[in-house]
């Protein structure tokens, strides 16, 4: 499955981290940093990082 | 799944926790019929920016709409609120007379603004949680203005910082010694203080308000001591009251919000279900009695619990085990800080210990942890997102800890 995060919108509050830290991971500038493809096995915790998104920046694509 | 693609679930409440909800028995297998019912016009949108980017204007109303899925399959009763439900017949009564049986209630509608119970006249003043209050006070706030906000409270805080932001002169009025004394702690309340002063906000605290008054020289805000503030725009942020008056009648326990068990059940009925603001539940990780959290996430999270239980009600499958404990997360953004808070900083508000920064140097980062009998049970901060992740693992150890002490 593919993730994108749209970087207009993320304000770094870290919350998809908490939800899928096998995906989504906080760089040491304080950014986000994602995997953009990842395995089909993840899809409940990236969902979950996409619905606790507090702005909507995360969408899941294929 | 047996016979509930014949089932009809009515959602009450068209806010994040109803659509998260509906979102949720679709993702579990909920293949029946969906009717969400939602007194506002619109569909769900995110409120923070009610008081935040959408007042300051720099946000407009299509960009705090949610988005729907196409394949959410539901039908939408926007516009019209539910006046009365009967649970035993299980049924539930539309504003216009109409009435809608349901297989599975969710109970999603959030909560009101409180309104201050002193007497005068109702123009010019304010409240706010939804979409047309924010556009309303939008329209007055402009630089000059004289806007009072009674109340300390995030809401309060953040309208006062957006208020100030276009150039309003702000006032603060009330009843605390420092903002957000009760679920911060007087500490990082005075941080707030120091922070909202710094940018020109005033602050009239240790005073409860007695009346509005029209008088010649305009309208002002009288005190218990008899202080008189004028003002052109008062908002009310005094808290909120759970939107429960609809189940009346029907023997719930009402008294703060609606109370439900470790699954989100009502009054143990399988078909019955509370997600939100307006759901007081449980929480493992905390123990201690049931509470209502209004944060951001909650809606998320007790939405899945819900959708879980339900499912399992309309099918007779096995219910989750009991235990549920999400870890309350919040942020709340006042003039260029964010502050963010995880766990259950409320509990542990009688010691509070600074993990990072100082508590005079108000515009640097600042980690606040909040312990309960020396567990660390809440952090709050201003510091970047990512210092919080090993407190939050440390509340959840802790919280680990205290429930395997706990039978
Ligand atoms: C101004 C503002 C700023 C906020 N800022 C933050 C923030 O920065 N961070 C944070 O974590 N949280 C914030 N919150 C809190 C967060 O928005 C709430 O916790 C969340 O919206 C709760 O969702 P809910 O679905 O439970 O309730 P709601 O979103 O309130 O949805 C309930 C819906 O039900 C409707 N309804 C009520 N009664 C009936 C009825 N009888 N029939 C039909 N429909 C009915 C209501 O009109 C409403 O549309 C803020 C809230 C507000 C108001
Ligand atoms: S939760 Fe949303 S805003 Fe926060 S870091 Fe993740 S994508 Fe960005």
């Amino acid at each position: 499955m593919k993730i994108e995060v749209d970087y207009d919108l993320c304000e770094n509050h870290a919350q998809c981290v908490f939800a899928a830290p096998d995906a989504f991971r906080m760089n040491a500038s304080d950014e986000l940093e994602f995997d953009a493809e990842v395995d089909d096995s993840l899809r409940e915790d990236v969902q979950s990082a996409a619905d606790a998104c507090p702005v909507q920046a995360i969408r899941i694509t294929g | 799944m047996t016979d509930a693609t014949a089932a009809r679930v009515v959602v009450v409440g068209a806010g994040l926790g109803g659509l998260r909800t509906a979102e949720q028995l679709r993702a579990k297998g909920f293949r029946g019929e969906l009717v969400i019912v939602g007194d506002e016009e619109h569909r769900p949108y995110t409120r923070p920016p009610l008081s935040k980017e959408l007042l300051a204007g720099t946000m407009s109303p299509p960009d705090v709409a949610f988005d729907v899925r196409a394949d959410l399959g539901a039908h939408w009763r926007l516009g019209t609120g539910v006046a009365a439900a009967r649970l035993d017949e299980r049924v539930v009564v539309l504003e216009d007379g109409e009435e809608l049986g349901y297989d599975g209630l969710v109970i999603a509608t959030g909560v009101r603004p409180r309104r201050l119970p002193v007497p005068g006249p109702e123009a010019d003043r304010f409240t706010l949680r939804n979409l047309a209050h924010s556009l309303a006070l939008r329209r007055r706030l402009r630089a000059g203005v004289r806007l009072c906000v009674i109340g300390a409270g995030f809401i309060g805080c953040e309208v006062a910082a957006t208020a100030r932001r276009l150039g309003a002169e702000v006032t603060v009025i009330a009843p605390e010694s420092v903002p957000m004394e009760r679920p911060l702690g007087r500490e990082f309340g005075g941080v707030l203080r120091e922070l909202h002063e710094s940018r020109g906000v005033r602050f009239m605290l240790g005073h409860e308000v007695s009346a509005f008054e029209a008088g010649s020289a305009g309208r002002e805000v009288v005190l218990s001591d008899g202080c008189r503030v004028p003002f052109d725009v008062a908002v009310e942020a005094v808290g909120s009251v759970p939107a429960v008056e609809w189940l009346a009648g029907n023997g719930l326990d009402l008294s703060d919000g609606v109370a439900c068990d470790g699954r989100l059940r009502v009054q143990g009925r399988r078909e019955v279900v509370a997600v939100g603001d307006v759901a007081r539940f449980p929480n493992a990780l905390f123990g201690g009695p049931a509470s209502r959290v209004e944060h951001w996430n909650i809606p998320v999270e007790t939405a899945r619990r819900a959708a879980a239980t339900l499912v399992a009600g309309l099918t007779g499958s096995e219910q989750e085990p009991a235990h549920f404990g999400p870890l309350p997360a919040f942020w709340s953004n006042q003039f260029d800080t964010r502050l963010q808070s995880y766990g259950a900083p409320w509990l542990g508000a009688a010691d509070v210990r600074l993990l990072d920064g100082d508590w005079t140097r108000a515009a640097e980062p600042i980690m606040a942890g909040y312990h309960r009998d020396g567990e660390l049970v809440g952090v709050v901060g201003t510091a970047p997102p990512r210092s919080f992740i090993p407190h939050r693992t440390a509340i959840l150890a802790a919280a680990k800890k205290t429930m395997r002490r706990t039978p």
